[in-house]
């Protein structure tokens, strides 16, 4: 691609980009660390995750102000006028990563008291990381600009789904078996939920880079495993 | 708070849901020569009827170029050589036989300066339909001018002065008097060679606002510089390049997605 007559609105573009590259990273950290917090029943970590969400909240408010100027300044078309609707979006998904990740971070400090189940712990454990994978991959692909990559992480939610259903009936087992249980398991199951939604995110992200990449919109139904919202889990 | 003088975004959803319009002017493989120069290279393109086409590209691609071909203006170019074949309504309009001035009663042109003649506003409108006979009467005559200021859109600001000379007029209202000029003779299609690059945006607006009303009833081909202007008012745009059509489509597909780099590069202000 040549690069722009005009410099500065080439370097304003190369900005939107590292920005949502450093909004990503944000992101991925915080989902982490909150996890981390859970788990370890750390509420010190807990609250650093709380915190450190502002950051991402700030570069979000950034790149809207940006955007939203360069559309009324540069008058973008093409592949520029995409990349910066798709920057647009991405940074409200991410945003609301930052949100959910630090929701865990709040629920790992109301549990923190608490001990976990290990094998609970073990599930939820292997879906942070998925999703984990999956913001990362979808970043790579914003950044390299590589549709295929995007598909991928697009087909690959439906192992975090998988994972969540199974989690969200291990825990209703506990809390059948005591409802002692009952405080703690809601914690993790909305701590699971939570997980799930980010790696939606993580699709709508993938979406948008398709778009970005390739001009036209994915209008293939995703395929979706969560089936937690449509199934009553019955007791007998 | 004033009305807006756009209403592009009304009633470009009706536009682009109409089925597929049949093409007013066909050009096929038509080659332009300037003396040696090969100043337009086998260019083919359908020009859908009622609507608004664009041509873009930068200085000297020969957007103008073939935009002239389309009333034969280039006849009056003595080095000029056209080849290929420009069907309206499937007549050929380079046939040795067919009447050029015919042929521009029913191709109108309005150019980049706008360029009244040096008579009263009335006698700007009522030259065409004149000399054409076009009128049997004189209240005939004072209709047609009537109903082509009130097309243009120029009625309502003209109507106590009719009898002041059309310089008098500000670059807006000239340029719609000549628009009213071309629609007079009750052309089919109107040429545009950049109707706008002299005039401020709210005379720019009420020429787009105008444009989206004639093509209800014309086929508007028009020549612009100015990407936003392309994007706003047509429903098709083409995109030449060293006198070569590059690329054809969409309005909406060759500004989000242009197929050939060449047009990503020259919308998006890449050009080397």
């Amino acid at each position: 691609m040549n690069e722009h007559i005009v410099k500065s609105y080439e370097s304003e573009l190369s900005q939107l980009d590292r920005k949502v590259v450093q909004m990503g990273g944000l992101a991925e950290q915080l989902l982490g660390q909150a996890f981390e917090a859970l788990e370890r029943r750390n509420p010190k970590l807990a609250d650093a995750a709380v915190t450190s969400d502002a950051a991402i909240d700030r570069l979000q408010r950034e790149l809207e102000e940006q955007t939203i100027g360069m559309i009324a300044r540069r008058q973008p078309l093409a592949l520029d006028l995409r990349q910066i609707m798709a920057t647009l979006k991405v940074a409200g998904d991410l945003e609301r990563v930052g949100d959910l990740a630090k929701n865990i971070a709040k629920r790992a400090l109301a549990v923190s008291g608490e001990s976990h189940p290990k094998t609970l712990i073990t599930g939820l454990r292997h879906m942070t990381d998925l999703a984990l994978r999956q913001l990362k991959d979808v970043l790579d692909a914003f950044a390299q600009r590589d549709a295929e990559k995007a598909l991928e992480v697009w087909r690959n939610d439906e192992q975090i789904d998988a994972l969540y259903n199974s989690i969200f009936r291990e825990l209703l087992t506990y809390m059948m078996e005591d409802p002692r249980n009952i405080g703690l398991c809601t914690h993790l199951l909305f701590g699971a939920k939570n997980i799930e939604r980010i790696g939606d995110h993580a699709t709508n992200i993938a979406e948008t880079v398709h778009y970005l990449v390739r001009g036209v919109a994915l209008t293939d139904d995703r395929p979706k495993g969560d089936k937690t919202s449509t199934t009553l889990i019955g007791t007998s | 708070m004033d009305m807006p003088v756009l209403s592009t975004m009304r009633s470009d959803l009706a536009t682009r849901l109409k089925p597929e319009a049949e093409a007013k002017i066909v050009a096929r493989d038509v080659n332009v020569f300037y003396g040696d120069k090969h100043a337009l290279k086998s260019v083919s393109v359908d020009v859908p009827d009622r609507s608004v086409m664009a041509f873009i590209g930068p200085s000297g691609c020969g957007k103008s170029t073939f935009l002239r071909c389309i009333n034969r203006m280039n006849d009056t170019i003595p080095i000029c050589r056209v080849t290929g074949k420009i069907e309206i309504d499937k007549q050929d309009i380079y046939d040795p036989s067919l009447d050029v001035v015919q042929l521009r009663a029913r191709v109108g042109m309005v150019f980049q300066k706008p360029n009244p003649f040096p008579k009263s506003i009335f006698e700007n409108v009522a030259y065409g339909p004149r000399i054409h006979g076009l009128a049997s009467s004189k209240g005939e005559l004072e209709q047609i001018v009537m109903s082509s200021l009130e097309k243009a859109g120029l009625d309502k600001e003209v109507r106590d002065r009719l009898h002041d000379s059309g310089t008098s007029l500000s670059g807006g209202q000239q340029q719609r008097l000549c628009i009213a000029r071309a629609i007079a003779v009750n052309p089919e299609i109107i040429l545009m060679d950049e109707p706008c690059s002299a005039l401020d945006p709210i005379a720019t607006a009420r020429i787009e606002e105008l444009m989206e009303e004639l093509k209800e009833n014309f086929t508007i081909v028009i020549v612009t510089h100015s990407m936003q202007q392309a994007a706003r008012v047509s429903q098709r745009t083409a995109f030449f390049h060293l006198g070569i059509l590059v690329e054809e489509g969409s309005t909406d597909q060759v500004f989000t997605n242009p197929k050939d780099k060449r047009t990503q590069d020259y919308i998006t202000g890449r050009f080397g």
